[in-house]
């Protein structure tokens, strides 16, 4: 071979191994060995499985040699964010209140996974609970991000972000609640996706706001990204949020051609606080997709910069109700402390487990819920979100896609925003109005700064229209070479 | 002007609510946080929402239900397996105390 096995993509993996020309067992142990080579720097895994990975990809191989008919991914390694429960492993949501919670049960995406023949290589770290932009408020230790060891990855789903651009990984999971797949794809130069909300299971994500968590892909392409889309979603009946919705094979929307496709670059997204290097990449790279045809136009989305306080009363106060079932009585973290009573066990329990941004956000949505200030905070918000996603079905009537920075931003240092939390939270400024309108959207590697850091361009489509986004995301991906440029470690 | 929009005491009452427990100067910091936070939600308001019906769902979906059907529940062992305290057939926890 003239590249390492960890070095390539999952489409180009999965012809070596139907091919026979790798085995599922050599390809696991090239990812494994560059992980322990690795991980001890990037830190992108909570933990890793490589026995159950090793196990797993040896059944691949026999049920291959044994002529029998595999799914087309079968024998790819994959990480998994570590809030979404994996039977028989360590599901922490790097938290302390669940170190060392060992779930009796797979999520629907773990499950469709396992089926389809992915091996798990381990579970990725991320912000607790996923309440984060920088994988620094995990209750363990941050992770770092492969382009930059003294920054961060971005968050929440740093780790994988990062296990993906340091190819500790070839296929990974993330979770978005405000950004959280996009933004950590953005600051580490992989693709991201968060699917349309309900086009994925939540069943086995730990939630966090309800009306907001979708899991999706992290990978080094777009194809990649579709590919396992694929496996992932689908109207599950233990999700009662779920959408009966077909799914179509995603591949069938990688075409090279914007023709004629309508795209909207949204005015108030490219405004203060966007760095000069951030919106030039980004402004050539709709140029790009201009010359390949598209029509491009600004539009505005009026409210766009009214989602960050929405969604900080909207998620919290969701979280707030989620997080009330860690309390120490049927799993997790107890106090070994005396109790009194029984409010004495749930208070020092969670005392004891939840870290400070967890703590912030639940009092935050615990105030905005409670009496006399529901409808002036929450209620509000949800006001708010509807005026919010007015406005994205009105730019879909001229438009058949939004484009926009992911993050005013490239990745920033580690500590370096830790004391200021409303800037913290501005990196998500681009992304989260997606996630209230529960449209999807992607983020694609675009260009470095002059730093050398990773900018990302994000793309947005109307409800369960995943495939005129990975269409234009393909061709933009095809017509660059950004996707290919990986971190010297 | 400097508003203080939330009081350490409420803080408390609050923290109370969500089973939370903060010393006097966690409160205080956590006070201070709110406060801030507090003060950027201020930025809605200048938003007119009274014909604006809200959005608690991105999907307009109700009742999803099932049939009332028997399916296969996880074992006893499975479910007490994460327990932090449990005797053969229940979870353990500390007694409540009964009120005078």
């Amino acid at each position: 071979m003239l590249v390492e096995p960890y070095e390539l993509t999952a489409h180009e993996v999965c012809q070596l191994l139907q091919r026979k020309e790798l085995s599922a067992r050599e390809l696991c142990d090239a990812v494994l060995e560059r992980i322990e080579q690795l991980d001890g720097d990037i830190r992108a895994y909570l933990t890793v499985t490589p026995d159950e990975a090793r196990e797993q990809a040896r059944r691949v191989d026999e049920r291959r040699a044994a002529g029998e008919e595999l799914h087309p991914l079968a024998g790819v390694p994959l990480a998994i964010k570590d809030n979404m429960c994996t039977r028989g492993v360590k599901t922490t949501c790097a938290s302390k209140i669940l170190a060392n919670f060992v779930p009796p049960f797979d999520a629907t995406v773990v499950a469709r996974a396992r089926e389809a023949g992915l091996v798990f290589l381990g579970k990725t770290n991320l912000d607790e609970f996923a309440m984060g932009s920088s994988t620094e408020n995990s209750g363990f230790f941050p992770t770092h991000n492969p382009w930059d060891k003294e920054r961060v990855p971005g968050g929440s789903s740093g780790g994988s972000a990062a296990a993906i651009a340091a190819q500790e990984a070839i296929l990974a999971l993330g979770s978005d609640t405000g950004g959280s797949i996009r933004q950590p794809a953005s600051f580490c130069g992989v693709v991201g996706l968060k699917p349309t909300y309900g086009r994925v299971s939540r069943y086995g994500l730990v939630a966090f706001a309800s009306s907001l968590d979708q899991i999706g892909p992290l990978t080094k392409d777009v194809r990649d990204a579709a590919l396992l889309l694929n496996v992932i979603s689908g109207k599950d009946p233990l999700d009662a949020t779920s959408a009966e919705v077909d799914v179509p094979d995603f591949t069938e929307s990688l075409i090279d051609d914007v023709n004629g496709v309508r795209i909207g670059v949204v005015r108030e997204l490219f405004a203060e606080g966007v760095q000069d290097e951030v919106r030039d990449a980004v402004r050539a790279a709709i140029d790009v997709l201009a010359d390949a045809g598209a029509q491009c136009e600004e539009v505005s989305l009026p409210h766009a910069l009214y989602g960050l306080p929405c969604y900080y009363l909207i998620a919290p106060s969701e979280a707030s109700s989620n997080l009330a079932r860690f309390d120490g009585v049927r799993y997790g973290h107890r106090t070994q402390e005396r109790v009194a009573d029984h409010i004495e066990l749930y208070q020092k329990t969670r005392r004891e487990g939840f870290g400070a941004e967890v703590k912030r956000r639940i009092l935050i949505g615990t105030y905005a819920l409670s009496a006399g200030y529901y409808d002036a905070y929450y209620l509000k918000a949800l006001k708010v979100r509807t005026l919010i996603k007015r406005d994205f079905e009105k730019a879909f009537e001229r438009f058949d896609v939004l484009a926009a920075p992911t993050s005013p931003t490239v990745a920033f240092k580690l500590g370096e925003r830790l004391a200021d939390h409303l800037a913290m939270k501005m990196s998500d400024v681009c992304t989260i109005p997606v996630n209230l309108a529960g449209i999807p959207g992607i983020s694609v590697p675009c260009g470095l700064s002059r730093e050398g850091l990773p900018i990302g361009l994000q793309l947005m489509s109307k409800l369960f229209d995943e495939q005129t986004l990975l269409r234009v995301a393909y061709t933009y991906e095809q017509a660059t070479e950004w996707h290919l440029r990986r971190p010297e470690l | 002007m400097s508003d203080v929009r939330i009081s350490k005491e409420e803080v408390q009452h609050v923290a109370y609510l969500a089973r939370l427990l903060l010393t006097d100067e966690e409160a205080e910091a956590m006070r201070q946080d709110l406060d801030a936070i507090l003060e950027h939600f201020q930025k809605l308001q200048e938003l007119n929402t009274d014909d604006v019906p809200p959005t608690s769902h991105p999907l307009a979906i109700t009742n999803v239900f099932r049939d009332d059907v028997v399916g296969q529940p996880m074992s006893r062992e499975e479910i007490l397996a994460n327990a932090p305290q449990r005797d053969e057939e229940c979870f353990r926890v500390p007694l409540i105390m009964e009120e005078e």
